[in-house]
């Protein structure tokens, strides 16, 4: 996985609330089964006018010029500002591989869906909530100016606004130091090997049906 | 000291290790797979050259794209080559790795959140993973149940553990009893119209109180399946003798002394009375109307004598943005009664609402009746081989047919779409799934989440009726 300790890039707002994984990546592109290559399906609803396939190239595709990520000064965009409860909906690890492919590093929302902010982590991307009003304040200003960008601190935990405002988040600990490291957690969990097995043997005494299904079949 | 929740004893039950930052390890005792989030963790796990930690705790079986007829030609039966590609994935990714598969061919194959519980392999007290968020489902028997990535796919693949922060504890009751015709799916659409689509991120919600307890197994997990569409990735219901009957004689589920000894640990398996919620909301069940949604999200709902909301009439800016967003997309007018929305195709079926009580509820409405001829299609797709057989044995698929419903295989089908199932642009359709996002059953598609009996009255009449005035 990827690093992130620091990053500074330009901010897309995405104006909408409760933006969906399927809104994300559609249905029709789960089917690769590959983890890369989304990217030119990101939002593909929203992106283009007519219905996207899979195998598609997509730029002969007729595009939805009203969209934020097709208007010029945001096709370069790194940073993505969103609404209330983004990633809600299915669990589909394509959504935060899609907008990493398009290049995103950081999503900045008032709040995200569980399972969409977690699978963010583990693909190298940073997903940080800030207040509505904090959030409300950097629509604006990325909306008023051209080439707003935003620099994050993950380390010090921090947004810095170009006029030199800052903002503190959370993020917990563990999450935060696999993503400074760029860290796999299975090769950290695995060095609890010991403590799984041994909590294997103990529940084999107590509940010995949870480990027999296969003599039953 | 306070006693503890359902949640608090599964948790406790489950921790391998605590984590000086917070976050610990789960130990995991049931990993369903489909073919849909599964390749890349396989794939993963072939990189690092890894192996499986425990064969026996993963059942896979593919379902989100198989195709509901035609079904005796197996994999070659899939037009798709893309889908197609995927199934055969997990077929070789299951032979690969000695993890047990019930194959497109094999009469137990099914949506896997309708078969865990089938065979048993669904256990009172169980952590059980899938990556599918609609995992909660198998929170109804008092399961630890999340909705996984695939990375954490290939994480508890590779090491049976999960790697999670304890969430809060919520719970949702609802008092008293239910109108007749009123069921678990009216439930929780209400629910989730009254705490909205985030009412329960960060928590996991045990749904409790007199309405709950006299529900069946069934109506439990359309429940808790979609307490993923308010927000938690756990819902749950304690564990009392309509669970412990339900698990019975079950192909995986323990037999003879080995069950009685489980039958003592599940009987603890509930929140004690002096535990403490986080959060707390009651609902009435007597007030609880049929519901039908309007929108494009699961909290956009009303009973069915209700109205579609007018946006003039939403303080908030942003819902109110959302309102005029979705009545767009719908093709709805503020303040139309429900009752009058038509529909173009009725589909009956999802890990929601495809077992066997769903398909009898949709039978009692449509017997002796005819499909309306506005509709272009009305289709009920089983939720698993085993189902299938269930009710044709109790000549359930006689009655569809008649009706002028097609009856055809299971998995996911039009519940999202990725087989040929699909809605066309602008069409409306009354779908007992849990997802009303746009395009979600197809490109420009509409959606409205339904009971299985309000679909089939649906169905009956080419636009949404009150199906309490259709039982007599
Ligand atoms: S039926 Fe629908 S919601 Fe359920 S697992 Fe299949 S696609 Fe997901």
């Amino acid at each position: 996985m990827r690093a992130l300790k620091q990053h500074k890039g330009i901010v897309a707002p995405m104006d909408r609330s409760n933006v969906d994984t399927d809104m994300i990546i559609p249905k029709q592109f789960l089917k690769s089964i590959k983890r890369t290559g989304f990217g030119p399906n990101l939002f593909d609803e929203l992106r283009y006018l007519d219905e996207g396939k899979p195998d598609q190239d997509s730029s002969q595709r007729p595009i939805n010029p009203d969209f934020v990520l097709n208007q010029d000064r945001y096709k370069n965009a790194s940073v993505l500002l969103a609404r209330r409860n983004f990633g809600c909906g299915s669990s589909r690890e394509h959504a935060p591989w899609a907008l990493e492919d398009f290049g995103f590093r950081v999503i900045i929302a008032p709040s995200f869906a569980d399972i969409f902010y977690n699978n963010c982590f583990k693909n190298g991307l940073l997903p940080i909530v800030l207040e509505e009003q904090i959030v409300d304040q950097l629509f604006q200003e990325a909306e008023a100016e051209e080439g707003y960008q935003l620099a994050i601190d993950l380390e010090a935990k921090t947004v810095t606004t170009p006029s030199g405002e800052t903002f503190g988040f959370e993020v917990d600990d563990f999450r935060r130091h696999c993503l400074l490291n760029g860290l796999d957690d299975i090769g950290v969990t695995l060095e609890d090997a010991g403590v799984i097995k041994a909590y294997e043997a103990s529940r084999r005494e107590t509940a010995p049906w949870l480990f027999s299904a296969d003599q039953n079949l | 000291m306070a006693g503890k929740t359902l949640y608090d004893k599964l948790w406790d039950d489950h921790l391998v290790k605590q984590r000086d930052d917070g976050s610990a390890l789960i130990y995991i005792d049931r990993h369903l797979l489909h073919e849909v989030t599964s390749p890349q963790a396989f794939e993963g796990l072939r990189l690092a050259g890894r192996k499986p930690w425990r064969l026996d705790a993963n059942l896979a079986t593919p379902d989100h794209n198989v195709p509901t007829t035609d079904r005796a030609r197996g994999v070659e039966g899939i037009v798709d080559p893309v889908s197609r590609i995927q199934v055969e994935t997990l077929d070789k990714n299951c032979d690969e790795f000695g993890i047990l598969e019930f194959k497109i061919k094999d009469q137990r194959q099914g949506i896997v959140h309708v078969i865990g519980p089938e065979q048993g392999a669904t256990l009172p007290g169980m952590s059980i993973v899938c990556g599918d968020s609609h995992t909660s489902t198998h929170g109804a028997f008092g399961c630890l149940a999340h909705g996984i990535g695939t990375s954490e796919v290939e994480h508890v693949l590779a090491t049976q553990c999960l790697v999670q922060q304890k969430m809060k504890n919520m719970l949702v009751k609802v008092n008293g009893k239910l109108g007749p015709g009123v069921t678990g799916k009216d439930v929780v659409l209400a629910i989730i119209g009254k705490i909205g689509t985030a009412g329960g991120t960060g928590h996991a919600i045990e749904f409790g109180g007199e309405a709950i307890r006299n529900l069946s197994m069934e109506a439990r997990m359309t429940i808790c399946n979609m307490s993923i569409e308010a927000g938690a990735r756990v819902g749950m219901v304690a564990v009392d003798q309509t669970t412990i009957d339900y698990v019975k004689d079950r192909p995986f589920a323990p037999k003879g002394e080995m069950r009685n000894r489980a039958i003592e640990y599940w009987k603890t398996l509930h929140s004690d009375d002096d535990a403490v919620f986080d959060k707390v909301v009651e609902l009435e069940g007597s007030e609880i109307m049929p519901q039908v949604s309007w929108g494009t999200s699961p909290e956009m709902v009303a009973g069915v004598g209700g109205h579609v909301p007018d946006p003039e009439a939403e303080a908030d800016p942003i819902k109110r943005e959302g309102i005029v967003r979705a009545l767009k997309y719908m093709g709805l007018k503020p303040n139309m009664p429900i009752t009058e929305i038509k529909l173009d195709r009725v589909f009956i079926g999802s890990c929601t609402n495809s077992r066997i009580e769903d398909l009898r509820e949709a039978a009692a409405v449509v017997k002796g009746r005819k499909v309306s001829p506005l509709l272009k299609q009305a289709m009920v797709v089983p939720g698993s081989g085993l189902v299938k057989v269930q009710a044709e044995q109790e000549g359930l698929d006689r009655i569809f047919l008649e009706a002028g419903l097609e009856w055809r295989d299971p998995g996911c089908s039009m519940c999202l779409a990725m087989n040929a199932d699909k809605l066309g642009q602008g069409e409306h359709c009354a779908s007992t799934s849990n997802r009303n996002f746009e395009g979600r059953q197809g490109f420009g598609g509409r959606t409205h989440l339904v009971s299985p009996a309000m679909a089939a009255a649906a169905a009956i009449n080419g636009h949404f009726v009150d199906v309490r005035e259709m039982m007599n």
